[in-house]
């Protein structure tokens, strides 16, 4: 009972305050039949090297996780985390603190938050972001939901087909139990591999809400989001960007440039581990004059009472703990330090670097490619791409089967989620990986065919 | 700095008042106002000689000119600037920190070590299942665990917190009627529930009717079986309730739900008072929520990341969400066949990080470690009470489980409200409770100490409540200015409401 620092005379002590003889007296006025089968049947509590030794061997058994060669991505992304940004969110300050709901002595966590709303404003080009949202797909989630606030009478949200497929379920399930909604899915090109513009006229008038956009895509390709934005507003509707590697926006062009309304994506690239899928951080940008609208935890700047500046929580009459069930939303806990994450993240990269980065993806992936072509395997798609793209393979198991053999994780088959793409594999390269790398996956691949 | 013209210029709780108050770390400048440029704080290896760069590589139309206001800075000023704002926070591990309803209990430290271990951080989530069986086996054997210490049936680790628990068990709710071709418009909450409860209906696509608890402070069966009908899917009970009494009449309002089909939804937000003391399974629940980030010790973060695992009974386990874990000869993988599931309601599978932490905590506390670590929360709770029972009572009668709410009569007797109290307690080292809620309680102080505080500590709380009642009373102005002892004085929330600055900007 490491934990708990009471002696058996504190406990004592403390009972005879109360007017009670036994622990067990404080729960006597809960149902006898309920005590007596509350016991839990879990082993007995056991020392911290105990615990120490059952973890690891636990992580030992996860051999993906290391000595392998890996182009794994599909929306979580291998990036070098400097020891800087552990070494801050490690500070029990920042981690073992609530949500600040008193600003005096949370002016640590808060003035972080601000800095993170800022970066995420800069990144986006966008007028306001919130505190964080879970990850990229509820993020993508609650900014439909927020569309829907603004213009409750349209009924139609499009979803590019090529959005993170997990992104389109989880939405689906938000929205599944609102009335009045209809979604519809708007085809890729295939030869591109971007959404299908065109196919936005067919549905682009008074009863579209919204359209959803990876940006860069599931399959790898970067977007033309300006056309696309520009028909969702020619019909009336708002555009939402989704971008689930973060570091493509130290390159592109912003979501605000090209006139995207609400922008969302996941945050891990900003410095957050794997951690097997989570957690990560999600973020939200959007216009000034949708802010009202907005979910989640924002912070404000304002002044002390000796005209200090300082930060607080702020316009939290939109959130569910005042409004309940006339809530924005209900999330209440949101990935804070993992905002933290990715503000320290940002901020070590900086001007400079998170461009220098993003560049630097672009090159491993293309000089990949063209060493895969090399080989003769060709991409299947046409489009242009950030750091990661799709191979176009008769058999992507087998290559997947023979890679491994070899200690190559090769990428993420795209049959699982798209049945029109069993030909398609999905191969992420970051800083992480080095040219010798690419021959060792074109040989693997070759071999399989 | 305590300003000239106050009638009473507080000062720092062991200071005289005449000293001038020495800031602690006085205004820390926003990163963006540190940054120069041409500063940089990271490197890359460099470039191979000729290479294109990426921008050409994808062409200039589809690129970005720059980043604007972007931070440039060396990594020593961005350690600095960082390690300077963390000591500007009141944190768990520094001080005692009652806040009710978020069981902030102590984190032990190694968990953070264990979930940082390279077999698990490094892991991706698209691993071949067969690459990743022991992350894999830590989930199966998270879930088993939690429902043994419910008394469920079946338990997803699925939702990224409490409040997207709730919508997972509420949609799964809905799933449940809908398939047996029922539709019901309206869920139960009880006027003492967490603001989430209400919000996550409207988001579930339920109408909320209120359930009023009665003068004793908990929910009777008769005002259940009064507003139950057939067009209500569920009810949702926060037991202990937020009061922090244990709802007597549990099973009675679980049969009076049952009886109309409706189901009962119980939020596990104060699961810290019910560890081997009852279960909710036992109780009646068809679904529960655990905020991990609460009763099983996750660092809190500042507001997250947590974790909301939800635990069914057997007629609800065909709607659980996906992915859903399964066991086969070949080991353990991710079902994705599943045509009941509600689906999916975030990336990926769980927030990992945060279960390992919550498994290491469970393994070491073990069965018996957690019920004794429930008693003493209860212990802890009891005793509080009773010793501030003179000045700041009980709001209700009925015996306290792991936390306790308070009222006061200093609004009356000196104009002294709660949010001022809870100021004061700042100056103190003490995280104020939770205040002003439950909304059934005017002025509540809700004290939640946990097990892992001492009884030096509570007793140190105590004194430090009974000094601010005295101070109240006979020198108001000193509580009304708290705090006076921080790196701010009292914030204008009120401003920063009126006026939103919600980023910097670079000056013009």
């Amino acid at each position: 009972m490491r934990f708990m620092p009471h002696t058996e005379s504190d406990i004592a002590a403390m009972l005879e305050t109360i007017g009670a003889k036994h622990l067990d007296d404080l729960i006597a006025h809960v149902p006898a039949n309920l005590r007596a089968r509350a016991t839990i049947n879990l082993e007995r509590g056991c020392s911290e090297a105990d615990v120490v030794r059952e973890i690891s061997a636990l992580a030992a058994r996860n051999t993906g996780a290391s000595g392998f060669v890996s182009f794994l991505g599909a929306g979580y992304y291998r990036h070098y985390v400097p020891a800087a940004v552990r070494a801050v969110v490690a500070r029990a300050e920042f981690a073992t603190g609530y949500t600040p709901y008193q600003a005096e002595a949370s002016q640590g966590t808060t003035q972080a938050i601000f800095e993170f709303q800022t970066l995420i404003t800069q990144l986006t080009a966008m007028e306001v972001a919130n505190a964080s949202m879970y990850d990229g797909a509820s993020a993508a989630a609650e900014a439909v939901l927020m569309a829907r606030r603004l213009m409750p009478k349209r009924p139609v949200v499009a979803l590019s087909r090529a959005l993170w497929p997990e992104y389109r379920a989880t939405i689906r399930t938000y929205l599944s139990a609102l009335d009045g909604i209809e979604i519809v899915e708007v085809p890729f090109d295939d030869a591109t591999g971007a959404t299908d513009v065109s196919a936005l006229d067919r549905i682009a008038n008074d009863r579209l809400l919204c359209t959803v956009t990876g940006y860069p895509n599931a399959l790898g390709v970067i977007e033309p989001i300006g056309s696309i934005t520009e028909k969702t507003h020619r019909a009336g509707g708002l555009a939402i960007s989704a971008t689930a590697e973060g570091i493509a926006l130290g390159l592109l062009r912003a979501p605000g440039e090209l006139g995207v309304d609400i922008a969302v994506g996941e945050g891990q690239s900003f410095g957050l581990p794997l951690q097997f899928g989570g957690p990560g951080v999600g973020f939200m940008a959007a216009r000034l004059t949708h802010l009202r609208q907005m979910p989640g935890r924002l912070v404000g700047q304002t002044r002390d009472r000796d005209g200090r500046r300082a930060f607080c929580l702020t316009l939290s009459t939109r959130e569910q703990h005042i409004r309940r069930e006339r809530a924005t939303s209900n999330i209440c806990t949101n990935h804070s330090l993992c905002a933290l994450a990715a503000t320290v993240y940002l901020s070590l990269m900086g001007r400079v670097g998170l461009r220098e980065l993003a560049e630097r993806n672009v090159e491993l992936a293309h000089q990949a490619a063209a060493v895969l072509e090399v080989a003769g395997i060709r991409r299947r798609f046409s489009g242009p791409f950030f750091n990661e793209f799709a191979l176009k393979l008769a058999n992507p198991s087998a290559a997947l089967e023979a890679a491994e053999r070899r200690q190559i994780l090769a990428g993420v088959a795209l049959g699982a989620d798209y049945s029109e793409l069993s030909d398609a594999l999905l191969v992420s390269v970051t800083e992480m990986n080095h040219g010798d790398e690419f021959s060792r996956l074109a040989a693997a691949i070759a071999e399989a065919r | 700095m305590a300003s000239a013209g106050r009638s009473s210029p507080a000062a720092a709780v062991e200071t005289p008042s005449t000293t001038k108050r020495i800031e602690p770390v006085a205004g820390v400048p926003l990163i963006f106002e540190l940054s120069s440029e041409g500063r940089r704080a990271t490197d890359l290896s460099p470039r191979a000689a000729g290479e294109r760069r990426g921008a050409e590589i994808i062409g200039a139309e589809l690129c970005r000119e720059d980043l604007p206001g972007f931070p440039e800075l060396s990594e020593p000023q961005v350690i600095r600037h960082f390690m300077r704002l963390s000591q500007l926070n009141f944190a768990q591990a520094l001080q005692f920190y009652p806040l009710g309803s978020c069981t902030m209990k102590y984190n032990p430290v190694v968990n953070d070590e264990l979930a940082a271990l390279p077999g698990l951080a490094g892991l991706h989530p698209a691993t071949p299942a067969h690459l990743a069986q022991g992350a894999l086996e830590l989930l199966a054997r998270m879930e088993a665990a939690l429902a043994e210490i419910t008394g469920m049936d079946a338990v997803t680790l699925h939702p990224a917190a409490g409040a997207q628990g709730e919508l997972t068990g509420l949609l799964m709710v809905r799933a449940y009627h809908r398939k047996r071709g029922e539709v019901r418009h309206k869920v139960i909450i009880p006027d003492t529930s967490h603001g989430t409860n209400p919000a996550s209906c409207t988001l579930a696509g339920f109408e909320v009717i209120v359930a009023k608890s009665n003068r004793r402070g908990y929910l009777e069966a008769a005002e259940v079986r009064r507003l139950v009908s057939d067009d209500v899917a569920a009810m949702m009970v926060t037991n202990p309730n937020t009061l922090g009494i244990f709802e007597p009449e549990i099973q009675e309002i679980a049969a009076a739900l049952h009886d109309r089909g409706a189901m009962l939804y119980m939020d596990g937000a104060n699961m810290n008072a019910l560890l081997g003391v009852a279960k909710p399974g036992h109780m009646g629940a068809d679904v529960v929520q655990l905020n991990l980030h609460k009763t099983f010790s996750t660092p809190h973060g500042g507001g997250g990341p947590g974790a909301g695992p939800v635990a069914v009974k057997k007629h609800l386990e065909p709607f659980l969400p996906m992915p859903r874990l399964k066991h086969s000869g070949a080991g353990y993988a991710f079902d994705a066949e599943r045509p009941d599931s509600i689906g999916r309601m975030r990336s990926f599978h769980n927030n990992f990080g945060m279960i390992v932490r919550a498994y290491a905590y469970i393994l070491a506390l073990g069965g018996d470690g957690l019920g004794m670590a429930s008693r003493l929360a209860i212990l802890g709770a009891n005793y509080v009470r009773k010793r501030l029972q003179p000045h700041f009572p009980s709001a209700t009668g009925e015996p306290s489980m792991h936390e306790c709410v308070l009222s006061h009569d200093l609004e009356k007797r000196a104009n002294v409200s709660t949010l001022e109290i809870a100021k004061r307690l700042l100056d103190f080292g003490i995280h104020p409770p939770t205040i002003y809620f439950p909304l059934v309680v005017p002025g509540a102080l809700m004290i939640e100490p946990t097990e892992t505080e001492s009884k030096e500590i509570l007793d140190s709380f105590v004194d430090a409540m009974e000094r601010i009642y005295d101070e109240a009373l006979n020198d108001a102005e000193r509580v009304k200015n708290a705090p006076q002892t921080l790196p701010v004085s009292r914030v204008d929330e009120a401003g920063a409401a009126r006026r939103p600055i919600l980023r910097w900007e670079k000056k013009a």
